[in-house]
């Protein structure tokens, strides 16, 4: 176990709560209006029921539970692209959400100019871009296509840019969503070792993934999340232990 | 850097316009994209945001200045018109292109923090890449038919444009917003550039409308396009009239006494409404798109 100091991610309370809202149209929630309201425009959904959880510095926290359960809900909300609707989440210092690798992508423009725009959306000054240009190329293996648009790369080409350009954003938290299953076999391999490297520099990172051994050798601490509550927070081995025992148990009452 | 590290702060609370600042290298990214995005693969490039509103030029020319005689009492009625034009198209841009941005952009906003603010910002600086180009061919010709502007007109061609510039913003920031929860802001935007082009005196002169509206005429003078128009008529076509050709009535009365601050403060306020909507309904952007 490495010391661990601050607190880098504190959630109290989280509550989560989305609209499944009917209508897009004006019309329709006019008519709603003039009808005094009547019936439900939209319907509620708690995705997130009262999480409270704290994460060191430097810990490596792995973020675990069955589809649907509210792991990517939850690392958006510490990534600020959602607003909690009750209790509060803060962070110290620079967070990464490596939520989606690509998002900022554009088809139409060549990988390096997909670098510094992506760099940019991350968060990087165009001095650390400039500075880890070379780098970037380097680690995604891209060589001489990095002038061809990204259109015309293979998706192993476009994964490996946009994870490359993730890490090299050097961020003190890193929000890791099923990203880790990128590429092919050596480059995946490259990935892992790359994360470790991340976190033996005192790195925090918060990692959802379903290869759940991966996840076991990544990181030392599971929270595992069931309809939007932690039931369980403790070490990984034993965290991942108890969510293959309810999947095991949940597909049983499947068959039944 | 070590200063930011050793406090706790809420994520995603930003300080909406104020944060773009913070933000113009990638500002400044989005907007090159948006340009390069635009005319990849098209042979003239940004040449197009000359030959659109030259060809708008030239309908409007033919139809009112030539079929409608508008030219006979309007001395220097195409530098009348296409300063007009130009400035309008650059307002109409702004806004139906910032209208949309959110939108647009919902890959991005799903998933990555970033002050939404950014979008319209950059879709406005966008506009304004294809106005400046505009701008130039409107001050040759001014310069052909021996354009003469004081100071005080060249100063006032740049508030304008900063002017038109933050309405277009503002506005953006409402509709852009509102567009996220209801698409038929995009259809309301459409409505109100259609409008603008005729609610302004960019093709017919303000004094046609005084003959009809009389008393009430001050309503037609507090849309701040209006204004700017009448102001853009002043630095550049009234500069060009020769003694003789002097309309005694060029630009109406109290334009820059009181309808210039009037038109300023209203975007002002526009600014400060879009701003104010786009931050509470912002909170929502991720979930809604
Ligand atoms: N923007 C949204 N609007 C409505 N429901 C949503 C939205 N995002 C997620 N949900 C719902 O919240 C629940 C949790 O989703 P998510 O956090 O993506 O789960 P996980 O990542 O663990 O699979 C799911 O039932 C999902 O349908
Ligand atoms: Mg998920």
């Amino acid at each position: 176990m490495t010391s661990h100091g601050h607190v880098a991610i504190s959630c109290i309370d989280l509550r989560k709560q989305f609209v499944l809202r009917h209508t897009r149209s004006l019309k329709e929630a006019l008519v709603w209006l003039a009808k005094g309201r009547k019936g439900d425009l939209s319907k509620k959904f708690l995705a997130l029921k009262d999480v409270s959880l704290e994460v060191k510095q430097g810990e490596t926290v792995a973020l675990m539970g069955l589809n649907g359960s509210g792991k990517s809900t939850l690392l958006k909300l510490i990534s600020g692209v959602l607003q909690p609707d009750g209790g509060t989440v803060r962070t110290r210092g620079r967070v990464a959400g490596l939520i989606e690798v690509g998002a900022g992508f554009h088809h139409d423009l060549s990988g390096r100019d997909n670098v510094y725009l992506n760099g940019a959306i991350l968060g990087m000054t165009e001095k650390q871009i400039d500075e880890k240009f070379d780098s970037i190329v380097e680690f995604s293996e891209i060589g001489e296509f990095i002038d061809t648009e990204v259109k015309f790369y293979s998706s192993g080409m476009y994964l490996r840019l946009a994870f490359s350009i993730a890490v090299h954003t050097d961020p003190e938290v890193f929000l890791i969503d099923e990203i880790l299953a990128v590429g092919d076999e050596p480059f995946q391999r490259k990935c892992i070792a790359k994360i470790k490297e991340l976190s033996d520099m005192g790195k925090t990172l918060f990692v959802v993934s379903h290869d759940l051994d991966l996840v076991a050798t990544v990181c030392e601490r599971g929270v595992l999340l069931e309809h939007g509550e932690v039931v369980m927070d403790g070490e990984v081995h034993a965290v991942v232990a108890e969510l293959r025992r309810r999947s095991a148990h949940a597909e049983s009452e499947d068959s039944l | 850097m070590a200063g930011q590290t050793d406090q706790l702060v809420k994520p995603g609370s930003g300080h909406g316009l104020l944060d773009v600042y913070g933000h113009r290298f990638l500002l400044k990214l989005l907007v090159r994209k948006e340009i390069k995005v635009r005319y990849r693969g098209s042979v003239l490039g940004l040449m197009w945001s000359y030959v659109k509103p030259l060809v708008q030029f030239l309908i409007y020319f033919v139809a009112l200045g030539i079929f409608l005689n508008l030219q006979r009492g309007t001395p220097n009625y195409a530098i009348y018109l296409f300063s007009g034009i130009v400035l309008v198209n650059f307002f109409t841009e702004s806004l139906s292109n910032a209208t949309r941005s959110i939108v647009d952009n919902r890959d991005l906003i799903r998933k990555i923090y970033l002050p939404r603010e950014l979008f319209p910002v950059a879709t406005v600086w966008v506009s304004a890449a294809h106005f400046l180009p505009q701008l130039l061919v409107l001050v040759g010709a001014c310069l052909v038919v021996g354009w003469t502007p004081s100071v005080l007109q060249l100063a006032a061609v740049i508030l304008i444009f900063v002017m038109v510039a933050v309405l277009g913003t503002g506005l953006g920031l409402l509709f852009g917003a509102v567009n996220v929860y209801f698409r038929d802001s995009e259809n309301i935007v459409d409505m109100i550039v259609m409008v603008v082009t005729w609610a302004s005196p960019v093709l017919y002169l303000w004094s046609m409308v005084q003959k009809v509206m009389g008393e009430w005429f001050w309503i037609y003078q507090l849309n701040p396009m209006t204004v700017a128009v009448e102001v853009f008529h002043w630095a550049f076509w009234e500069p060009t009239l020769r003694g003789g050709q002097l309309v005694n009535d060029a630009t109406p009365p109290g334009m820059l006494t009181l309808w210039l601050p009037v038109a300023l403060l209203t975007t002002l306020a526009v600014l400060f409404l879009g701003q104010f909507t786009f931050r509470r309904l912002a909170v929502h952007f991720a979930q809604e798109l």
